[in-house]
This record gives C-alpha cells, sequence and structure tokens, in this order.
C-alpha cells in the first residue's frame, strides 16, 4: 500500500498538497498509509503513491472545508489524515456533505475540531509565564532551532530536553543577577527590564503550539518569551516566533514574585458560601491544575469554606460600627432624606395649587417633585426611565400637549426630541411659528412600553393612566397660561377636554375646555410617521402644517392670559 | 498596610459583583506597541472554587464608603478593615498579572468616598494611567458612579470597553429601604446616558468606516470611542421580597431600555460583617441559576415572560427542573414534537435541545430523515428528548406523555435535597427567600 509521510504533525500544506494529488488520482482512504514524522512506520507501507494524470481535475471543496481541515490536523488523534482524505474524497460527489452534522465522519471531524479548538482555547487561558533575568540581554538569539520555520528534519526524539536546557543557559542562570534583586513579594513590580525573558511550559494535548504562537505574539510583541512544551517550543525576540526542539517541567523556573500575590487574589475572590467544585471543575479540569500556581491553595479553600461560613451564620448580623464611614461632601441630592409622611397629592388638585404668581421655573420644579413625590403611580412607571416635563416659555403663543414621550424623549428626558417631535418641529418652522413661541408637553409624562428584546414598543396611555395625570396637565396649564392650546392626537384631546372624542370630528376648529379654556385639536406627529402610502404622507404633513399655520393665527386674534 | 493586605481586602470586597466578562470588545493587539490584546471572544484564566470564572483583576480602589447598603459588605456602618489602593499600585498590578497571563484586564469599582466626582475621578485617573502611559490594550471594565459628571464619565468611556451601573435590587421601593443614599431613578438616568454615548459612538464609528462620497470632500475626524463592550449590570437576588415574575420583568425592560449586553444576578450571599435588616443566610444559587436559564429563553429561545411563569407557581420558577422543562410538562399536549417535520421555533422548546443543536439539525435535515442515533452524534442526551420527540426509529412509549409520574422520572436523581449536599455545612437551602420587609 503507498503511504504518505508528513513532515510536522500539523502540516496543514503537506497534506493538502498530498490530499489532492490522491484525489485527482483517484486512490480512496483505504487505500493508502498516512503518518506524521515520528509515527510508527506502518508493516506494509510501500513508496509515495503514484502522480495523478496530467489532466485530471483539481479536487474542489465547499468555503469551510479548509478551516475544519485546519483545525482538525492539529488533533493528536493518529487517524486525522485519512479522515480529512476520506471527507475531501466525499465531497467531489456530496456537496453538502459538511451541513450534514449527523453523518458519521462529519460527526468525527466536528468533534475533533472542537477538541482542538478546546485546547486553544484553554492555553490561551491557563499558560502562566513566569520571568527570568538574563545577564547581558543577550536573548535575541534562539534558543535552539537556527531556523525561523524549525521544520525537524529527524523526528523530534522523546526527549530533547537537554539541548533546552543548555540553550536556556546560554540565555544565562534563571536565578536573578546578584546585583539585580528581585522586588520584595508584595510590591509591584516595574516595568519588565530589557533583560528579562517570560516563561512558560504549558501541556497542551494536541499539537497547536505552532498555531497559537500567533497568539501570544499579538498579545505580548512587546515582551520576550518562551514557550516549552513536551514536543516542541516557541521563541519570541520581537521580530519573529523560532520553533525548537521539546523541553521539560524542570527547563521552566520554577516561581515567579507575582504569584503570591495573584494567590492572595485568587484566595480572596473567592466567595466560600457559594462552593461549586464541580463547575469549577468542568471549566479548569483537574489536569491543568499542576501548572497553574494559584491551584495548588483549593483544596485548603475547600475546605476552610463551610467552617468559614459557618462562622458567618453564627455570627449573625454585627451592630454597627461606632467609627462609621461619613458623608462630608455628598450632594445634597444623595444624602437620604428623613422619613417623612408620604406626600401624596390630592388627584383633585386643590386650587391654590394653581396660584398663577408662582414663579415659573419653581411651578416646573415642583409638579415634577410631587410627581415623584407620588406612591400611587401606575405601575409600568417603575420601568420608565424619568419623568418628561414640559418645556417652553411661559405665556406662550400655543402650548402644545402631545401623547406621552417616546424611546429618545425617555432616555433624554425632554419632550418632543425623537421622531416625530422632529417633524413636528419641522412643520412648526414651515407654519411660521417661532419655536419661542411654543411649549411643548405631554398629555402623560412617563414613557409607556412594552419591551421586544432590544426595542421598546410604545403602547398607547389607557384611559386610567389619562385620568392619572390629568390634574398634573391641568396644573401645567394653569401656569403656563398659553394663548391657544394645540392638543395632538387623541389622548391628549381627550386630557384636555375631559372626555373621549374622535380627532378627525373635531380637527382643526376652535372648542373650549371644561374651564373655557380655549384649545384647538389636531392629529399628532406620529400618525403622519405611520401613514405608509408616500402621497397621503405629503397630504397630511400639508394639512398638519396648515393647521399649526391656523392655530397661531387664531391665537393672535385671541386675548393674552 | 502591605500591598498584599490591601489586595486581599479589596479583592475580597469586590466579590460579590457577579460580573466578569471580558468579551465583545473591538479588536486590538501589541505589534504596533502597547501590551495586551483583545479578539472578541473572553478568556476566563481560572476558576474559583465557587465555579466562577476570573477573568480579569476584580479589586476596589477602596472599601471605604459612605453609603449605607444594607447588603453591602463594605457599607458605611460595616466594621470591615478599610484599605485603599494607591493609583500606582492598582496600575502595577494589573500590568504585572497580564504580563504573566493571569488575565484578561481590569474591572475597577470602588466605595464612595468624598464625593461621586471624586470617586469618579479616581477610577479614570487608572484607567488613563494604564492607556496613556502604559499603553495597555487588554480589557478594561469600569464601574459608573450614577451621580458623576458627564466629562468624567465621557473619558471613562474614552479609556473603558465595558462600563457599568447596578440596579441593586428589582424593585425601586427594596432599594429605597436597603440602600438609602441610592435612587433607581438617578441609576435609571445614568443608564440612559450611557446608552446615548454608546449609541452616538457607534453611528460615528460606522459612518467613519463606510467609504467616503466624493461630494463629502476632507477627512472625517476620529470617531469618538465610548465603551465598544457596552454595558451590563447587576441585581441581587434573594435580598428583597422580590418574586422571579418581578425580577425577569424588570431584567427584560432593562434590556430593551437600555441595550444592555447582560443583566447579571447575584444571589444574595453571607457577608461576613452583616446588617440587622438583612442577616446571614444560604444564597439562593439554584433560584439565580433558574434566573439564568429563564433568561436565556426570553433571549435566545422565543419564550415570553408569561409562559416562563406558567411552568412555575405563585411567581416562582419550578427549582426542581429547568423553566424549559417545567414548560414543556404543563403543555404535553404540544408533544411529542417530530425531529423531522417541525419547525424551527417548536424544535426550541423541545427540552433538551439547545439553540446550536436546532440549526445543525434543520441543516441536516435536508439530506437525512433522523434517527435516535442520528440525535446522539448531536451530542443530544437522548434521556432528556426521548419523552418528547419522535424520530424516524423512535416514538415515545404509549400514554408515556400522559404519565403523571413523568416529571418525578426526568427530575435529575435526589432534587434538591441533592443540591442541599452543595451547600456549606450548616445551611439549608430555601427556595424562597426570607421576607425581607419583616422589620417595617
Amino acid at each position: 500500500m503507498p503511504s504518505v509521510t508528513l513532515a510536522i504533525p500539523d502540516d496543514f500544506e503537506g497534506w493538502r498538497a498530498a490530499a489532492r494529488a490522491l484525489v485527482m488520482a483517484g486512490i480512496p482512504p483505504e487505500a493508502v498509509e498516512w503518518r506524521a514524522e515520528g509515527d510508527p512506520v506502518p508493516l506494509f507501507a510501500d513508496g509515495p503513491p503514484p502522480a495523478p494524470p496530467a489532466d485530471a481535475p483539481p479536487p474542489r471543496v465547499p468555503r469551510g472545508f479548509p478551516d475544519l481541515a485546519g483545525l482538525v490536523i492539529r488533533h493528536r488523534d493518529p487517524g486525522r489524515f485519512a479522515l480529512l482524505h476520506g471527507l475531501l474524497h466525499r465531497l467531489q460527489h456530496e456537496r453538502g456533505l459538511l451541513d450534514d452534522a449527523a453523518d458519521p465522519a462529519v460527526a468525527r471531524a466536528n468533534a475533533m475540531a472542537r477538541a482542538v479548538r478546546r485546547d486553544a482555547h484553554k492555553m490561551h487561558a491557563f499558560l502562566r509565564f513566569r520571568e527570568v533575568r538574563v545577564k547581558d540581554g543577550t536573548l535575541a538569539a534562539p534558543l535552539a532551532a537556527p531556523d525561523p520555520v524549525a521544520v525537524p528534519d529527524t523526528p523530534a526524539p522523546a526527549r530533547n530536553a537537554r539541548s533546552v536546557a543548555l540553550a536556556l543557559r546560554d540565555l544565562g542562570p534563571l536565578e536573578e543577577p546578584a546585583e539585580a534583586p528581585p522586588p520584595p513579594p508584595g510590591r509591584p513590580a516595574p516595568a519588565p527590564a530589557p533583560e528579562s525573558r517570560f516563561v512558560a511550559w504549558f501541556e497542551p494535548e494536541h499539537h497547536i503550539l505552532r498555531a497559537e504562537s500567533g497568539f501570544f505574539t499579538r498579545r505580548f510583541a512587546m515582551l520576550r518569551w518562551s514557550i516549552l512544551t513536551p514536543e516542541l517550543s516557541a521563541h519570541w525576540d520581537g521580530q519573529e516566533v523560532r520553533f525548537g526542539p521539546g523541553a521539560r517541567r524542570a527547563d521552566a523556573p520554577a516561581e515567579d514574585a507575582a504569584e503570591t500575590l495573584w494567590r492572595a487574589y485568587f484566595a480572596s475572590i473567592f466567595n466560600p458560601a457559594r462552593l461549586k467544585p464541580d463547575a469549577m471543575r468542568a471549566e479548569m479540569p483537574q489536569k491543568y491544575w499542576r501548572n497553574l500556581p494559584e491551584a495548588q491553595d483549593i483544596p485548603r479553600l475547600m475546605q476552610e469554606a463551610p467552617k468559614r461560613v459557618a462562622e458567618m451564620v453564627a455570627r449573625g448580623a454585627t451592630p454597627p460600627t461606632e467609627r462609621r464611614q461619613r458623608a462630608i461632601h455628598l450632594p445634597a441630592i444623595i444624602r437620604p432624606a428623613q422619613p417623612e409622611a408620604p406626600r401624596g397629592v390630592d388627584s383633585a388638585m386643590p386650587a391654590d395649587l394653581l396660584t398663577p404668581d408662582e414663579d415659573f421655573a419653581e411651578a416646573q420644579a415642583a409638579l415634577r417633585r410631587d410627581l415623584l413625590a407620588r406612591n400611587d403611580l401606575p405601575p409600568w412607571v417603575a420601568n420608565a426611565t424619568q419623568p418628561v416635563m414640559g418645556e417652553g416659555p411661559q405665556h406662550p403663543l400655543l402650548m402644545f400637549i402631545g401623547e406621552q414621550p417616546g424611546d429618545e424623549e425617555d432616555l433624554k428626558g425632554q419632550p418632543f426630541v425623537g421622531p416625530a417631535g422632529r417633524l413636528w418641529n419641522k412643520a412648526l418652522e414651515e407654519a411660521g411659528v417661532p419655536r419661542g413661541e411654543a411649549y411643548v408637553t405631554n398629555a402623560v409624562k412617563h414613557f409607556k412600553f412594552t419591551p421586544t428584546g432590544k426595542r421598546r414598543l410604545h403602547q398607547s396611555p389607557d384611559a386610567g393612566d389619562i385620568t392619572f395625570y390629568r390634574p398634573f396637565l391641568q396644573r401645567e396649564i394653569g401656569f403656563v397660561q398659553p394663548r391657544l392650546i394645540v392638543t395632538l392626537g387623541a389622548t391628549a384631546l381627550r386630557a384636555v377636554s375631559g372626555r373621549a372624542m374622535p380627532v378627525t370630528k373635531v380637527r382643526s376648529s376652535l372648542l373650549r375646555d371644561p374651564e373655557g379654556r380655549p384649545f384647538y385639536p389636531t392629529v399628532h406627529p406620529s400618525y403622519l410617521l405611520r401613514l405608509p402610502d408616500p402621497a397621503a404622507k405629503a397630504r397630511e404633513y400639508d394639512r398638519f402644517v396648515e393647521d399649526l399655520g391656523q392655530a397661531a393665527a387664531t391665537a393672535r386674534n385671541l386675548p393674552a392670559r | 498596610m502591605e500591598l498584599r493586605e490591601k489586595l486581599e481586602i479589596l479583592a475580597d470586597a469586590a466579590k460579590y459583583d457577579a460580573s466578569c466578562a471580558s468579551s465583545g470588545t473591538e479588536k486590538r493587539d501589541s505589534r504596533d506597541g502597547g501590551l495586551g490584546s483583545t479578539e472578541g471572544m473572553g478568556i476566563c484564566h481560572a476558576y474559583a472554587p465557587d465555579g466562577r470564572c476570573i477573568s480579569l483583576l476584580k479589586v476596589l480602589l477602596t472599601n471605604a464608603c459612605v453609603f449605607d447598603c444594607a447588603y453591602c459588605v463594605n457599607r458605611a456602618s460595616s466594621n470591615v478593615r478599610r484599605a485603599r489602593f494607591s493609583v500606582r499600585e492598582i496600575v502595577g498590578l494589573t500590568l504585572d498579572f497580564y504580563r504573566r497571563n493571569y488575565i484578561e484586564g481590569l474591572f475597577l469599582s470602588s466605595g464612595i468616598i468624598r464625593s461621586p466626582d471624586y470617586t469618579m475621578e479616581q477610577i479614570v485617573r487608572v484607567a488613563r494611567e494604564l492607556r496613556e502611559t502604559h499603553g495597555f490594550k487588554g480589557y478594561i471594565h469600569l464601574k459608573t458612579i450614577p451621580d458623576a459628571d458627564p466629562a468624567l464619565l465621557a473619558e471613562a468611556g474614552r479609556h473603558a470597553d465595558r462600563l457599568s451601573i447596578n440596579v441593586e435590587l428589582p424593585q425601586p421601593a427594596s432599594l429605597k429601604t436597603l440602600a438609602p443614599e441610592k435612587d433607581s431613578g438617578r441609576i435609571r438616568v445614568a443608564m440612559a446616558g450611557l446608552r446615548t454615548r454608546i449609541e452616538e459612538a457607534k453611528e460615528a464609528r460606522a459612518q467613519a468606516a463606510k467609504p467616503r462620497v466624493l461630494m463629502n470632500g476632507g477627512p472625517r475626524a476620529a470617531a469618538p470611542r465610548f465603551a465598544p463592550a457596552g454595558q451590563s449590570t447587576q441585581m441581587i437576588v434573594g435580598a428583597d421580597a422580590s418574586t422571579d415574575e418581578t425580577i425577569l420583568d424588570t431584567s427584560t425592560h432593562l434590556y430593551g431600555s437600555y441595550r444592555l449586553k447582560r443583566v447579571y444576578f447575584s444571589a444574595y450571599s453571607p457577608i461576613p460583617d452583616a446588617s440587622a435588616l438583612l442577616p446571614p443566610v444560604a444564597p439562593p444559587l439554584v433560584r439565580e441559576h433558574r434566573l439564568y436559564q429563564a433568561d436565556w429563553l426570553l433571549r435566545f429561545y422565543g419564550f415570553t415572560a408569561p409562559e416562563i411563569m406558567a411552568g412555575g407557581e405563585g411567581g416562582m420558577l419550578d427549582l426542581e427542573v429547568d423553566p424549559k422543562l417545567a414548560w414543556a410538562l404543563k403543555h404535553r399536549w404540544m408533544f411529542p414534537v417530530d425531529i423531522n417535520r417541525a419547525d424551527k421555533e417548536m424544535l426550541l422548546r423541545v427540552p433538551g435541545l439547545g439553540a446550536k443543536t436546532v440549526e445543525r439539525i434543520l441543516s441536516s435535515r435536508r439530506v437525512r430523515s433522523f434517527r435516535i442515533a442520528d440525535l446522539a452524534r448531536l451530542r443530544v442526551s437522548i434521556r432528556k428528548v426521548a419523552p418528547f420527540v419522535t424520530a424516524l426509529d423512535h416514538h415515545p412509549r404509549a400514554g408515556l406523555l400522559d404519565r403523571a409520574d413523568l416529571r418525578a422520572m426526568l427530575v435529575p436523581k435526589g432534587g434538591l435535597a441533592d443540591r442541599a449536599a452543595i451547600l456549606p455545612a450548616g445551611l439549608v437551602p430555601r427556595p424562597v427567600q426570607l421576607p425581607l420587609f419583616a422589620h417595617a
């Protein structure tokens, strides 16, 4: 049987070239022996397979295949080359094969890719560097392998540790040089000295070091580091990664000054009242523990936990300290209010609260305060960000009353700043009404909505909501004292008139509210936004502008209040 | 005080914050200088025996605090030892830990000292020093003080990957009782401000990334950076009398309102120096777990809150079985589901089928009719799904779905009693927390 021998265990390019030729030659996976250099030589191995015919079409693969194969090739399973060859072979006539995750070969390849990805992720997570100071700063020299893309030309001996140890020795002693004493434990070390090297010992399950060295290069480009594994070592000198032979655990430094602090952190961040060792082991399997400096504390932490919790429980509540932390500079707004009687505002607002001579800004602030102090707010209010109060001058020509704040108004705390507000602003300008002559507010002061994923769907206020906010609106109208009120939409119409009526019936006419104040109903700008037909939209928009103009003209003929 | 002692006090003070994510930020690395990288995926560098991931150096700048929140170990009236890091110390620790590959970055929070502005200023200084003096490119999560100056928040967002403000409790009334200096209104306004800034920055970046049209002329100004990994929040579970229904309702509204990346649930856990308002009890760990599962179903599986709550009783989730199984047991007439024909929405509702598995089934179904062995190859637990599905060679035994003891057959062996074993000695698992307002 012909055999293919790849130069290194994760030789993707080599596999691709060979597999391509095999598929073109029509040789099925079961008729080839695949091995990597260093794998046992099969008993019945012959020479390389015959070359494919010159006119054979090159194999085609779907988009996801190279990535999948690139991962699978790093798996330690000796059958990986043949498995991938088999998939490549079948892909020539089963185009959708990779989409069938339940196919045994695809399932096996996916499982292998998953294992390799997990191994890589655990390497990113659990690899620990230890800092080594080296004399003379002669670090740029390669450790063992002279060739940047070192492909060992002979099968790597099982233990090539001596050469690594020698190489590391060439770099200088692993101990701190006498003239630069180590920082005392418990002090943060300054920036790493230029003569530092960070060395890690790690035992990956699969052949991932070559592929994953890129992660450490991107992360630690400015440091000089070495990663030693049993099979291969990688060394970064700031320019390129060089690969050398495998190493032994003893070749890596045995300790690092920062580990005392790290272990102290690990022990302190652990909450003994939430002992869940299985969850820990699922994510940090025990096989990694021997190379994690913090893991040596785990048994002690677990053993002490029940006692620590029992003590907390037995102690119960403790009396407040006599040396209480004092708030000296805290702004008044944050100081907890002294307990006081609930400031419920009678929903039938007493008339004396509506004194027109009150300072305007104070009247506005008081309205907001009184609204927030209510302990009978509708339950949905708890989900709104803030009450959105009115804005504009006192004694305006027009007082516009909308329905309720929307998403943007709720976030910013200002009325009419969302899409409908912008449309209203534009219409106002086209109608020739100066913005400074208009006061805007809403009948309902909080945003009522239903959450749908990441959006908030506007929900119309119901009769109860309108009734709840009505006294506040009445009070607001009382101190704003507009010449004319313009109600936008049905909610505002109902809140001002005190009864439900269709906007279309009374639109563009001058009416009086129960108090005898004049008001002028029109549609809400959001109605214009919702119209699907562009022609209808344009027509309705023109009519809206006309309404605003007419309202302003009407107001000018009304007596000032 | 030795640095080690400070670290012990200030890490201990920070551990009740559940968040430790380091994912979802922009990609950057140190090939053009500096130290560190972020590649989108978060990395958990270690796990503590509490099962929680350790991804970031999570510490407080100081545990001195003038606020007196009953649930917090650092409250003004607590007897804990107080400590404070200097900016240099935190920066040094972060860099030292990062170089040794212990962490992805820093999660910095603080007790409120002097004033919100002063405290926020100190937090921002640490981030500024890391980014500007040391070229640190790792992950930074900063806790945001709701009442701090907007200019400080803007700078915090420029340096940080993620910002967070904790709503702390599911209901404003509980916050008022347990955290008198905090105000849910001000917290919400601050979260709204963060959402606005995050979206503006995202929008500006998207605009800057668009190919420039000739008409637009000159080069665009660099887009402002603001917390590219978004914002998150945390709610303490079991410190007040809120039901699971209230908690899920609040979290759903928070996700929608402020576009949160995550709402963390943190089971109220005994603290060494408890307040008389909240004596130590077993942390409701199972409840916390069920809430996370329910939250997942709401966000990724097309369930609505009323559907999930229908699986439990009285506004509380079933503690013995996961919320999807609980829902299925109460909607048995909708099963069994045919693996080979059911639509995606229905497959997502089968207990034991995850979202990824459903995608694989849909994709495989185009070329194969599923047998049980095919499902097993997708790593589906056959024991879990068998009563609820049909396949080419499988139909649940007649009457199985109508059996009164189906639930008992599916409950993990031992149920609650089994879970008690994972709790520390002396603590009894309590499904429903203590009535908080007993003192009022």
